[in-house]
């Protein structure tokens, strides 16, 4: 088994801009996505939108800038995530390819564990 | 050495290299410490063969050693630090009595597997062609960058990423199952048909053909129709593959120039291979609706069937294109079906037919549109008209071979 994180990213723009019937099915589909794949997922959540971000750099003195925003200003952010247990990548593709996503896609990316004590 | 056994031992590379990779990844579940022992296994050919001959079954002969040499490796170190693991599932672990000689009869043909993670779309095109020809055809990392046109540090680093994505992603050494194989099998056949027209009219280069590069595309064709005999899609590549290669010969003349398809002399195309690519059309085409390469299969088909240029039945080559613009509306497709048009019904329909496509951005800088454009204007006597299109087309062209069949365009119409 493996651990693969599922990233969504969404245009907020096309969210602002959605009628309520439209959020009201993207939760519901989330809801029964949740309830299919009980069994792989770990965790996963919605974020808050992306204006609510807050960077933080370390600098080569020590000292910390932290500033209001995103490292990257993209028309499409991460907008919620699922952490998911899967055999292979095949497996992982299979869950992914449900996500709920109307205004954007999902990215996979494999979990690095930091130690491999953790990863068993 | 004795030449008939460097030739033995040649071949048994280019033929026989996948199926005994394939077979050792089995074993050590990774890919490098598997190209490791099928490296030692050839080189224990060429020490062996010229003293106790070549044995009946070359290929038998290697997977038993390079089997056995990933066991030893195994149990010298039960704790092998496989540095690219390969997930393989319960049917493909290593059995007792795998490595004995008596047991290579029994060994899985594994190249289906080998060729599904090395085409997983996951993995980045250039990628899956690379690692497709290194691991399934043998090619060294060198020429598998000559091939490409890129430096060898480039493609090194090319084929450790994708092998390390494999790994790190946990792509599976495992055929799909039914359900995703209609899909998976498209991007491998994608892989092979990319490699066949890079070898069959060469992007940049001296030549117009790469015939090594044609040639392992269709060894590969043949293979995947040996391993997945009930699949139109593979006849339908394959014979897509035999009926275009047919005309290899013929395409340049002895001094390096290209001939067009009108042009060329259809008694030495071959025969043998138009046979057996007619012979597949059929099986290629059961699946409704068909898929891409049978219908450029049947195209082919039409050409290889009429005696003389003159001969050929376009009306029915402009029905299959019709078929195929409705299961593959590409550009490139279009401006086939163009010409087809103007071939069956007139220089004056096909200029039409061509001038709805030149807005198309993805035609914009494709040398084919204002060579097939000039070549109308041409039969229609409007010489100024077809010169500007030649130069045009001549400017956009890369290979060389090509660029100097335009350049006589251009002096034929000025005599």
């Amino acid at each position: 088994m493996a651990e693969y994180m599922v990233f969504i990213w969404d245009d907020e723009a096309a969210w602002a801009k959605a009628d309520a019937g439209t959020v009201a099915a993207n939760q519901a589909e989330h809801e029964e996505f949740i309830a299919r794949n009980a069994a792989a997922l770990r965790s996963g959540n919605r974020l808050h939108p992306s204006d609510t971000t807050t960077s933080i750099r370390h600098s080569a003195d020590g000292g910390v800038a932290i500033s209001d925003g995103a490292f990257a200003e993209t028309k499409e952010v991460i907008g919620g995530y699922y952490l998911i247990d899967a055999t292979d990548l095949d497996e992982a593709l299979r869950i992914a390819i449900e996500v709920p996503a109307p205004f954007g896609g999902v990215e996979v990316r494999p979990v690095w564990a930091i130690s491999s004590a953790a990863a068993q | 050495m004795d030449p008939h056994v460097a030739a033995a031992v040649a071949d048994a590379h280019r033929r026989d290299w996948g199926v005994v990779l394939a077979a050792t990844a089995r074993i050590t579940r990774d890919l490098d410490a598997a190209e490791d022992c099928v490296q030692d296994a050839y080189a224990q050919a060429l020490a062996a063969w010229p003293v106790h001959g070549v044995p009946a079954r070359p290929a038998a002969w290697l997977t038993v050693v390079a089997r056995r040499k990933a066991m030893n490796l195994i149990h010298r170190n039960d704790t092998l630090s496989r540095k690219l693991p390969l997930l393989a599932d319960a049917a493909a672990a290593p059995r007792p009595g795998d490595a004995d000689d008596t047991a290579a009869d029994a060994i899985p043909d594994d190249r289906l597997r080998l060729i599904f993670t090395c085409c997983h779309p996951a993995l980045a095109v250039e990628a899956r062609v690379a690692l497709t020809l290194r691991l399934l055809c043998g090619l060294t990392t060198s020429e598998v960058a000559s091939a490409f046109l890129v430096s060898e540090p480039t493609m090194a680093a090319r084929i450790t990423r994708a092998k390390k994505k494999i790994t790190a992603t946990r792509i599976p050494y495992r055929v799909p199952p039914p359900s995703e194989l209609p899909g998976r099998l498209a991007a491998v056949l994608d892989v092979v048909h990319l490699l066949f027209t890079t070898g069959h009219t060469a992007p940049a280069g001296q030549s117009l053909q790469r015939r090594d590069l044609a040639e392992r595309a269709l060894d590969l064709a043949r293979m995947l129709r040996q391993l997945l005999p009930d699949d139109p899609a593979v006849a339908g590549l394959l014979a897509l593959i035999l009926l275009t290669d047919a005309r290899r010969h013929t395409r340049t003349t002895t001094d390096g120039r290209l001939v067009l398809l009108a042009d060329q002399d259809r008694t030495r195309w071959d025969r043998a291979e138009i046979g057996e690519g007619l012979a597949l059309i059929q099986a290629a085409l059961e699946r409704r609706p068909p898929s891409r390469y049978a219908l450029m299969a049947a195209i082919a088909a039409v050409h290889a069937a009429a005696p003389r240029w003159e001969a050929t039945d376009w009306q029915q080559i402009t029905d299959l294109y019709d078929a195929l613009t409705q299961i593959w509306p590409s550009p490139v497709v279009a401006l086939n079906r163009a010409i087809a048009i103007g071939e069956a019904r007139g220089p004056q329909a096909g200029l039409a037919a061509l001038d709805e496509l030149a807005s198309e951005p993805q035609l914009a800088g494709y040398h084919y549109l204002p060579a097939a454009r000039a070549e109308f204007l041409r039969r229609l006597h409007r010489t100024g008209d077809a010169r500007l299109a030649y130069h045009e087309a001549r400017l956009l062209a890369d290979n060389p071979v090509e660029q100097d069949f335009l350049t006589r365009r251009i002096s034929e119409l000025d005599t």
